[in-house]
């Protein structure tokens, strides 16, 4: 399995054809205490880049776009009970929403760990 | 577009206040808030929230404008620009007021306080400049207005904030005042910590007990620094300020209340007593007097939203296929673990009880109109009981 990363801070895990998505650590941070999730349903098709679900802090909400192309195969529903998860856990249980790749491609557009790292380094605070 | 074109349209620079380093050296997260950097959270908004409903918070809210007005028959000169009731104010007491424009719109919410010899205004940060300005424009030359731009100002609220200032052992700047805790809510007086002069007033805006400390800003990081020594007191950013205030039903300039809206229609008819409201004679007294006899068209209301999806400012509010208002302010209450909302809806909807819809993003939620505070206030007031 291989972790990707975005410059809007989530996370995609790879197996196969399935992609799990995430916010990152950096990212929950940024938030703060996420009070809300709105996750997509099961079956919706996106594009690279659609708004994809919405999560609110305690002070505003914000956009998760869907970082690669994919129909949604599943949502966490841990979130709903639990939208704190993605303070907790954010890259681990706290995951938002399972696509099914439609063009894998799109993926060498990602960043890896290491550039992500440094790209979260290079943000003024 | 050219680098010119974009330094021509830059805003002002954001500024440090007295208290600057010492929030970064404390985590502070800053934000551009008002014109100055200020902390929107330390450890997290719902801890800091929590922490001051059971201990106490200090909030450095040295943004604010500090003003004092002076000068012969300066409560009466006051009167005439504003609905509370000025003149009969006495030495050490608090009030809540507003300044009107011609039309009795808002152009924000201020304490005045009678410190004797002068009035002491607190007046918002984000509209200093334009209150100054009206103030100056409004009062006539004999009255001097000095804005204190070298005091800081903090809050020190929650219902431990007593036992916590009280172990500083302030004492009473001139005869007749009360040792700190004596204080009653919306009273204010002068304190000596050590030589250094603090102007303390019961009052804040969390819906707890608690004060206010002007203090001169060359002892105001001592200061901070020997309350956040207590066991009590850990300092809170802005992002709880905000849910604290909103969950005691409280206003906030420049979102709930603004020049379009009138002080009726806010709810705030406490704020002009009877005197004023029979006599008149202040700008925008109008528009208060035929609200008083006629009714507002919209009211501000407190909503309460069923599920946990928050709906914020500018969240549409309906009944029906009908919209009837909109949200001014909204976020999660911390202390209720739900999502609120304070709003504006036409009249015939204000009524607790009803039964409205917001829409948040193509989504309706089920709101009820509720009265406010959503958390009740705990202030202390004399003859009270503490406990």
């Amino acid at each position: 399995m291989s972790r990707y990363f975005t410059d809007e801070h989530e996370w995609v895990d790879v197996s196969g054809d399935i992609a799990t998505v995430g916010i990152t650590d950096y990212a929950q941070e940024q938030l703060g205490d996420i009070v809300f999730v709105e996750l997509p349903e099961e079956g919706r098709a996106f594009a690279k880049g659609d708004d994809a679900a919405v999560v609110e802090s305690v002070k505003a909400a914000s956009d998760v776009y869907a970082p690669v192309s994919g129909e949604v195969v599943e949502a966490n529903a841990a979130l709903v009970d639990d939208p704190a998860l993605v303070n907790s856990e954010p890259e681990e249980e706290g995951w938002f929403f399972k696509l099914r790749l439609t063009d894998t491609s799109e993926l060498d557009g990602l960043m890896d760990e290491a550039a992500y790292k440094d790209f979260v380094a290079g943000l003024a605070d | 577009m050219s680098s010119e074109t974009i330094v021509d349209i830059e805003e002002p620079a954001t500024e440090a206040l007295p208290l600057d380093s010492w929030h970064r050296a404390r985590g502070g997260r800053m934000v551009a808030f008002a014109g100055y950097w200020l902390p929107i959270q330390y450890e997290g908004i719902i801890a800091e929230h929590l922490w001051t409903r059971e201990h106490a918070g200090l909030f450095d809210v040295s943004h604010m404008g500090q003003l004092k007005l002076s000068g012969e028959n300066v409560a009466a000169e006051l009167e005439r620009l504003l609905p509370g009731d000025i003149l009969g104010l006495a030495p050490g007491k608090i009030r809540y007021s507003l300044l009107l424009d011609e039309e009795g719109g808002v152009l924000d919410d201020l304490m005045i306080t009678n410190r004797g010899d002068h009035l002491f205004l607190i007046v918002n940060g984000a509209t200093k400049w334009d209150d100054i300005a009206h103030l100056r424009e409004h009062l006539p030359d004999e009255i001097a207005l000095n804005y204190l731009d070298e005091h800081a100002l903090l809050a020190l609220q929650g219902p431990k904030a007593v036992d916590a200032l009280a172990r500083l052992g302030l004492t009473p700047a001139m005869p007749g005042v009360p040792a700190v805790e004596g204080l009653s809510f919306m009273e204010a007086a002068p304190y000596l910590w050590g030589e250094r002069p603090l102007g303390i007033s019961r009052s804040g805006y969390t819906g707890e007990d608690g004060f206010e400390i002007s203090v001169r800003a060359e002892d105001v990081e001592a200061l901070a620094d020997a309350l956040c020594a207590q066991p009590e007191v850990k300092p809170i950013g802005l992002g709880a300020r905000d849910s604290l205030r909103l969950e005691a039903g409280l206003p906030l300039y420049g979102h709930d209340l603004h020049p379009g809206v009138s002080v009726i229609a806010a709810g705030l008819g406490f704020a002009v007593p009877k005197r004023r409201r029979a006599e008149g004679g202040f700008i925008g007294a109008e528009r208060v007097q035929k609200e008083l006899a006629e009714g507002a068209p919209m009211r501000r209301v407190g909503l309460a939203i069923e599920g946990r999806l928050p709906a914020r400012e500018g969240a549409t509010i309906h009944t029906g296929s009908a919209e009837v208002g909109t949200v001014t302010s909204g976020g999660f209450s911390p202390s209720l673990s739900a999502p609120i909302a304070m709003g504006w809806v036409d009249a015939a909807f204000a009524e607790p009880g009803t039964g409205l819809e917001i829409e948040v993003r193509g989504k309706r939620l089920a709101a009820t109109v509720t009265p406010m505070p959503f958390v009740p206030h705990r202030y202390v007031r004399k003859g009270a009981s503490n406990k």
